[in-house]
């Protein structure tokens, strides 16, 4: 038995007012093993962790227990403070009074008294069978691998290459630039979003330190925090990057034009084409799905004209494994497929409801109308028109339960724009609420509404119709108390923005949770909302959820920070919680190896002396750098050979043995 | 105690719980973050995965005298580790299957998927155990005789 030393917390009186820690501190002190025993308020505190060391001093406690809140926020914590005090940091165990017991049996309190104590014991035992651990060093590749190329991509690159680190952007459409690159003007300072985002985009790819693999998806990611080994598919581009010179003749001669993706149908694209003429990487790529070259071996245009001889009709995707330390993830959001699910909107079968980015080109001076708002349907100025918010969001029946956060901003922007170009308009707002919050946001919804005579009605709108050439939206106004019937010429549908449709599948190709809407999930809410849980993959922008520019921004460069911190060491340290081998035990049978999800167990040959002779044989090895700690080859072993370090067969089963008493 | 006592004192299941790290323990990180109320008769233990479960466990959980015990991992698809689940919900099936066999009630020795952000399902799936063990009264079966 192992002098131990047990703590209570009280945790203000989170803790203290549902469980009686001065008798769950009494009766620590008379448990097995247990030399020591206090209760204090705040364990965490300074005060609170010079109360550990010094009983760990005075009582020369050689293990120690703190009953507090979940080992998920305070291990580390008390980890170092016992470390302070000379101990070996893996000598400390946590019971979970806060999360596992207070607070779920609040009304309980003798049951969660007598949990409480239960729980302790539980830790005492098992702290009992721990071993000194210490953590190995493995070398830091100094490469961060960006996945996605929007302004959060863009942003997290150039403030990771700036601290003189490499940085991989991967971007599977064929220029970085993302969402922001489609939008028009930014709310609430209507600055030109193309003026600010493609400087950026430029600044990015001449950056020293920044690759960019444009027109590239993630194939596999292995390995792990400090040594990820990415396999990244460049897809046939079918024009040579090193010889394009962007001069554009090629795509002024493409005989075949089909709807633009960039402008959501609303224009035109040849099928060699750059989506946008400011792209990053200014050069082309051919459309395989269309292009009659390709599909029919006719046509063959482009290359005949292109002056450098940089198609190549023959391009084949490329797979290439590259080395990167980091992953800051910033794959950003797409906009909800409303046609789905709202048949009162019509499917989408009016050519006049549209969605806010399909605006955003409408009003864009470079998209297809030049900037002029004409209606889709017979390019018609429209003189009426109505938005429609929170189509698809904060709805529990269809689309999602979440609110957007920046469609009240854009709308409102939507309506400033259209009573900027055309004095005479109408616009009809339909809302749920309107929020605002954000530096001189509030300002300038009420400078729409009240400056520039917006109408904002609030209720929802129940059906939108064609009549003649224009719609009928039919809704409510609750503040008036009754239904109100707008003709409108033009509806735009403030559509929820959701996840990308295979952000899981990504995730889970990086290996880290997201949540049931697909959007990725940071490591702690509020005091780790950039880091995933698994080290070294770090998240930028609306992969974790809806936000605006500024907010995504900020999250970008906060990831970048993170980056650094990790890359300015030139080792670290590893998780010493690890599977270990008992070769006396181990028979060598090898049914380890294909249950480790990782290779990180092989066979190795051992010689030992047996009866006077030598005598090799087999056994597994694990490799320290690889194994991640997870445990299921310690389940798989016939002899009970492999163990894991932090979570032996022999602790598990003293807090199975305690628990049960 | 033994079943006699167990019979005289007033008999509240015991349950043990194992949880793992990434998925299940912060699920009931959360309900208690969230406050959704449950009987206080589970006892939590924390393995990395759900993969690290070894059935040894259960079977010592048994005989030491739980009357139920979870074992509660990430979603299939979704292990912090890649593919921990799954051999965990292989061996639980197999294991589940013999211990049924053997004549234990199979609400006694239950598996289940909690992700992180399951806080609700975590505090419904303690409670509903709770009541379907205390309907079946205390293990026998696998009780140490002591």
């Amino acid at each position: 038995m192992k002098r131990v030393g047990v703590f209570v917390c009280h945790c203000g009186s989170n803790i203290a007012s549902v469980v009686d820690v001065k008798r769950v501190a009494e009766a620590a002190n008379k448990m097995q093993g247990v030399a020591f025993a206090t209760d204090y308020q705040y364990m965490c505190s300074e005060p609170g962790q010079d109360v550990i060391i010094k009983a760990i001093k005075e009582h020369r406690l050689e293990r120690v227990v703190v009953a507090a809140c979940s080992p998920r926020l305070h291990e580390p914590t008390f980890r170092k403070t016992i470390e302070k005090a000379g101990l070996n940091p893996y000598f400390v165990e946590m019971a979970n009074l806060r999360e596992h017991c207070s607070w779920v049996h609040s009304k309980d309190k003798e049951g969660a008294t007598l949990k409480a104590i239960d729980l302790v014991r539980k830790a005492v035992s098992k702290v009992n069978k721990t071993f000194p651990l210490f953590p190995g060093e493995i070398p830091v590749e100094k490469r961060c691998l960006i996945i996605g190329g929007g302004i959060a991509g863009i942003q997290a690159a150039i403030d990771v290459a700036d601290q003189g680190y490499e940085v991989v952007i991967l971007e599977r459409e064929a220029t970085i630039g993302g969402k922001m690159a489609i939008l028009d003007k930014t709310f609430p300072t209507m600055d030109c979003s193309a003026c600010i985002c493609t400087p950026k985009m430029v600044d990015a790819a001449q950056h020293p330190n920044v690759k960019l693999y444009t027109w590239s998806e993630l194939e596999s990611v292995g390995g792990y925090v400090g040594n990820f080994e990415v396999t990244i598919r460049k897809k046939a581009r079918y024009v040579d990057l090193g010889k394009c010179t962007g001069c554009g003749i090629c795509e002024t001669k493409c005989p075949k034009k089909v709807p633009s993706e960039f402008d959501f149908g609303l224009g035109q694209r040849p099928c060699i084409y750059k989506p946008f003429p400011q792209a990053v990487p200014n050069k082309p790529v051919i459309d395989a799905k269309n292009c009659r070259k390709l599909l029919e071996n006719k046509c063959g245009v482009c290359a005949k004209v292109c002056p450098t001889n940089a198609i190549n009709y023959e391009d084949k995707d490329e797979l290439v494994t590259e080395k990167f330390g980091a992953i800051i993830m910033a794959t950003g959001y797409e906009l909800y497929d409303w046609t789905k699910d709202f048949g009162e909107y019509g499917y989408g079968k009016y050519p006049d409801v549209i969605m806010g980015l399909q605006f955003e080109r409408l009003v864009n001076a470079s998209g297809p109308t030049m900037g002029k708002i004409k209606r889709p349907s017979d390019g018609k100025v429209p003189k009426n028109i109505v938005i429609v918010k929170c189509v698809g969001s904060r709805s529990t029946e269809k689309g999602k339960s979440y609110c957007s956060k920046f469609c009240c901003m854009y709308t409102a922007k939507h309506a400033t724009q259209i009573l900027e170009k055309i004095p005479d308009a109408n616009v009809y707002i339909f809302y749920m609420d309107v929020r605002t919050p954000g530096k001189m946001y509030d300002e300038f919804y009420m400078r729409t509404k009240e400056g520039y005579g917006a109408i904002y009605l609030k209720g929802q709108v129940s059906k939108i119709y064609q009549e003649g050439e224009s719609l009928v939206v039919k809704g409510e106004d609750i503040l008036a108390g009754k239904p109100i019937q707008v003709k409108a010429d033009m509806v735009i549908l403030a559509t929820a923005a959701a996840s990308v449709y295979d952000a899981p599948e990504v995730a889970q190709k990086v290996g880290f949770s997201y949540d049931k809407d697909g959007f990725f999930t940071e490591a702690h809410p509020k005091l780790r909302p950039v880091e995933t849980n698994t080290a070294g993959v770090y998240l930028a922008g609306c992969c974790q959820g809806p936000k605006d520019i500024p907010e995504t921004v900020s999250q970008a460069t906060a990831a970048a920070a993170k980056v650094g911190s990790l890359f300015s060491k030139d080792k670290m340290a590893t998780n010493p919680m690890i599977s270990e081998v008992n070769e006396k035990l181990c028979s060598g049978c090898g049914l380890c190896i294909p249950v480790c999800p990782y290779k990180a167990i092989e066979l190795k040959t051992i010689t030992e002396r047996v009866h006077g002779g030598q005598v090799q044989r087999q056994v597994a090895s694990v490799n320290a750098g690889l194994c991640q700690g997870c445990g299921p080859c310690t389940v798989a072993c016939r002899s009970g050979a492999i163990n894991l370090k932090g979570f032996t067969n022999q602790q598990i089963l003293a807090e199975v043995d305690t628990a049960c008493l | 105690m033994s079943v006699e006592q167990i019979q005289q004192a007033e008999w509240t299941p015991k349950i043990v719980g194992f949880c793992c790290n990434w998925c299940s323990y912060a699920g009931a990180d959360l309900a208690g973050t969230s406050r959704f109320q449950y009987p206080s008769n589970i006892r939590i233990i924390r393995v990395p995965c759900s993969g690290r479960v070894n059935p040894h466990m259960v079977i010592r959980a048994f005989q030491k005298g739980a009357d139920g015990v979870l074992v509660a991992g990430c979603h299939p698809g979704d292990c912090h580790y890649s593919t921990g689940n799954y051999y965990a919900r292989r061996r639980m099936l197999l294991f589940k299957r013999l211990l049924e066999y053997v004549g234990i009630e199979p609400e006694r020795f239950q598996v289940r998927w909690i992700s992180g952000s399951e806080g609700q399902k975590f505090a419904e799936t303690a409670q509903k155990l709770t009541e379907q063990i205390k309907a079946l009264g205390p293990n026998r079966k696998l009780r140490d005789v002591r």
